[in-house]
């Protein structure tokens, strides 16, 4: 989100205030967010589909109700009346393509009228297939492989681009030109959590009823499309439903996610790590500098996001959750990951880590705890790693905090197995706690190096670069 | 016994966001009256926390080149080395003024023709040690030379050096370039003071209205300043303030059967058209310090064309004529004057008629070096 489209969010939120508590006021965030789908989505180099990426979002969102609506819930009207208000946005917005770019809210031009019309008649009809479909456990399982497929396609460079020159083919464009940066889908990665998070939920029984009208602004509610946080659709039901606004929280925390986006992560942003930088600087000295600017600006642009987000929720009512808590003042590396990303290590704690660790514990043939500890872990942080792109750095920084949390637990496990346990009020515990922040902030810091670089090998020179051994 | 005073009223957000209306309007006014741009350039992390620059900072590419363009004379200044050095005893400090050729354009800090002039070993006639200071800017204008010798004189220098060319000198590109338009004030006064032949009331220098002396209106300005600072800790680690291209388009060989020089035809040209008057008020706000004038060397082409064109820029009439100008008007003025033109083999220019290599700039350094020690 750009600073403009901050300030008229925030804006809109104001004009809100009088209508947060009367009838209408889910179609007006549905509105909003189905509007913000479009405007925030960047401009693709192909064709229309920065119209078609937002459009793909609508739809997988009415087909994963469809495929989790409780199967006697009878009314018809509603989903009705909510496909047809959001199918009538999406075609008007088709209808801005013979006007000028100022009056256009997507990127690009958008494709004709009848393509949109083709698109959505397409839609109603998978939707009443899955509602009609018979085997809803089949139906989900089918639902949750197919977004799994999707985020791997765009989340691997290789098959990104093959994607890409898919569809500039059918477009009429030159394949050759494809790169990885043309499915540029806007909170993807955060939509397609929030789908699996009810797909999973349906199949547990765990997932509230809604209507289509909350689900959808639940799964884009747009201050939290670009950068989250992932909610839980239980919780931002409840608020939906008894809003509770608050203009001076929501503005407040809005301009201090501005401030520490715009003006601290921005100015970072000049001098931390890049692969430039790190040709370029032969002094450690220099290197620890850029290292600690870049975890300082991820920190700061990440968190402000979220403050932005959060803030922004607070003004329509909505209370978001929270995604950091000063992780970089934690004593130890289980601490930080309660602390940094929160909501996402959430995630994958629920319908990952604990499953499987439930599943190793009851595996026939006994697991040692330590083995599943490791196990569990490791792939845990590694697809955490892997859910930011799938690339050996990101694997090897997944796999460097899940060899990190694993030292931590069996570090812990021996002192509570050995009776050790320092006072928090005695010098010795307060040492530790220093030590222990010390610490853990330098191996999160050390590990960014694996994050923020393209390449092992330059992650690697890094490292030696900046214990003064450059290869 | 408890007192119960009155309890706080709540926060109101509309108050709130009209007080913060009100305040910042309030500080975009007295912004204005107070006009600190000046003051807030000269506040610099350079030669304190980084090492001063070694050229002024100019930028196309900030990203890559940690630097950019700034239009405040005074940050340009305060992040230049020079800002941070006082000359000593045993020091023959030397500025060098000129355009990019003088500024080092593809060619490393430390390679430059002030960095040549440090690593040469040059004295002067009295035995002190020559130091050069770089405050070339890739730019080709007098006037804007001259608005950079004025500022630059309260280093104390011993001798300036002003690197000049053709190109440089028409009358007409005296006002185009952006930093020059920025510094409207002060061009208006070097106009005034030296009597120069530019129009002061020229659209091209801008008169900022009020709204534009706000804090929004110097937005621009103000973003500048601080990123200049932030590259500064870049340029600290990386020593690099310009992105250097592997490669790049080697400077024209085969050139256009085209006699014109700029706008002008082969009899169109006069010494009337050239900002003589220029370097004649340079030489004036030097005063008492010696101002050497370097008609800077170029690269002269073998290629097609080349018995009506020297190179790219330049119809050999035309410099031809330049340079009978140029020697006739220093003679009379009394100015100090070395002619360099082809001082440098053409296989040591890149990628203009006027950029030279790293072996080029020493050529040059060693040139000027023995006249700096031949005390002329």
């Amino acid at each position: 989100m750009s600073l403009a489209q901050i300030l008229i969010f925030a804006a809109l939120g104001l004009l809100y205030q009088p209508l947060a508590r009367r009838r209408g006021r889910e179609w007006l965030l549905l509105a909003v967010s189905v509007l913000a789908l479009y405007a925030l989505q960047p401009a693709s180099p192909v064709r229309h589909l920065d119209f078609w990426l937002p459009t793909a979002s609508l739809g997988l969102a009415v087909l994963t109700w469809c495929a989790t609506r409780m199967q006697e819930e009878r009314d018809v009207a509603e989903p009705l009346r909510t496909f047809a208000g959001v199918a009538a946005l999406v075609l008007l917005l088709t209808l801005t393509r013979d006007l000028g770019p100022a009056f256009r809210l997507t990127a690009t031009r958008p494709p004709p009228f009848l393509a949109a019309v083709l698109a959505l008649v397409i839609l109603a009809v998978l939707s009443a297939l899955a509602l009609a479909a018979r085997s809803r456990r089949a139906l989900v399982g089918s639902a949750a492989l197919f977004l799994i497929a999707l985020f791997i396609i765009l989340k691997s460079e290789p098959l990104a681009t093959g994607a890409s020159a898919f569809l500039r083919m059918q477009t009429g464009q030159r394949a050759e030109l494809a790169a990885p940066l043309d499915l540029r889908w806007l909170g993807f990665s955060y939509i397609a959590f929030r789908l699996l998070h009810t797909l999973r939920d349906r199949l547990t029984g765990k997932l509230p009823s809604l209507t289509l009208r909350e689900y959808l602004i639940y799964i884009l509610f747009f201050p939290a499309l670009a950068a989250g946080p992932i909610d839980r659709a239980e919780r931002f039901a409840g608020d939906l439903r008894s809003p509770s606004p608050a203009l001076a929280e929501g503005g407040a925390r809005v301009a201090i996610g501005v401030f520490k986006k715009f003006v601290l992560a921005d100015s970072l942003a000049l001098l931390s790590l890049a692969p430039a930088t790190v040709r370029q600087t032969t002094s450690p000295i220099w290197l620890w500098i850029l290292l600690y600017a870049y975890a300082f600006r991820l920190y700061l642009d990440f968190s402000g996001y979220t403050d932005v987000a959060i803030g922004l929720g607070r003004l329509f009512g909505v209370r978001l959750p929270e995604n950091f808590s000063r992780p970089y003042l934690r004593e130890n590396l289980t601490a930080f990951w309660n602390s940094w990303h929160m909501t996402l290590a959430g995630w994958f704690r629920s319908y990952f880590f604990n499953p499987l660790t439930r599943a190793l514990r009851s595996a026939r043939r006994p697991v040692p705890a330590g083995l599943i500890v490791f196990l569990s872990t490791m792939s845990t942080m590694i697809l955490i790693g892997l859910w930011h792109g799938i690339t050996w750095n990101f694997a090897v920084w997944g796999a460097w905090h899940g060899a990190g949390l694993f030292i931590h637990n069996r570090w812990a496990d021996l002192l509570k197995r050995r009776g050790i346990r320092l006072s928090p009020q005695g010098a010795g515990g307060r040492l530790a706690a220093i030590g222990g922040t010390i610490l853990t902030f330098h191996f999160v810091t050390l590990g960014w190096a694996w994050f923020a670089l393209p390449g092992l090998d330059l992650s690697w020179r890094l490292l030696l670069g900046l214990i003064g051994a450059r290869p | 016994m408890t007192t119960n005073g009155p309890s706080p009223s709540p926060l109101s957000p509309l108050r709130l966001c009209f007080k913060a209306v009100v305040l910042f309007a309030l500080a975009n006014v007295i912004f204005a009256f107070l006009d600190p741009m000046p003051f807030l350039g000269r506040l610099s992390l350079y030669n304190t926390l980084v090492p001063g620059r070694a050229r002024l900072p100019y930028g196309d590419n900030p990203a890559a080149d940690y630097s950019l363009s700034p239009y405040s004379l005074e940050a340009m200044l305060a992040s230049h080395e020079i800002a941070g050095t006082a000359p000593d005893a045993n020091e023959y400090r030397i500025l060098l003024i000129g355009d990019s050729s003088t500024w080092g354009f593809l060619l490393p800090p430390d390679q430059t023709l002030a960095s040549a002039l440090n690593e040469g070993g040059f004295r002067a006639s009295d035995g002190r040690i020559v130091r050069a200071f770089n405050l070339g800017y890739p730019i080709m204008s007098l006037s804007k030379d001259l608005l950079l010798l004025d500022l630059a004189l309260g280093s104390r220098p011993d001798l300036i050096v002003w690197l000049v060319t053709l190109e440089s000198l028409p009358l007409d590109k005296q006002l185009y370039p952006p930093l020059l338009q920025h510094n409207a004030g002060r061009v208006r006064g070097l106009i005034d003071r030296y009597g120069l032949r530019l129009d002061p009331d020229d659209p091209r220098l801008a008169n900022p209205s009020f709204w534009d002396r706000t804090i929004i209106g110097r937005r621009r300005d103000l973003a500048d300043l601080w990123r200049l600072q932030l590259y500064g800790l870049l340029w600290a680690a990386t020593r690099i303030d310009q992105d250097i291209p592997e490669s790049y388009t080697p400077r024209m060989e085969d050139l256009p059967a085209d006699p014109s020089f700029q706008n002008f035809g082969p009899t169109d040209l006069s010494p009337e058209d050239l900002a003589f008057d220029i370097l004649a008020a340079g030489v004036e706000r030097a005063g008492p310090i010696p101002l050497l004038i370097v008609n800077e060397p170029m690269f002269t082409s073998q290629g097609a064309n080349s018995d009506i064109r020297y190179n790219f820029y330049y119809p050999r009439w035309a410099y031809d004529a330049y340079r009978g100008w140029m020697t006739e008007t220093a003679s009379a003025e009394g100015w100090l004057y070395l002619d360099l033109w082809d001082l440098i083999p053409p296989s040591e220019f890149t990628d203009s008629a006027i950029h030279y290599t790293p072996v080029g700039a020493r050529m040059l350094a060693s040139r000027i070096g023995e006249w700096i020690a031949s005390g002329e």
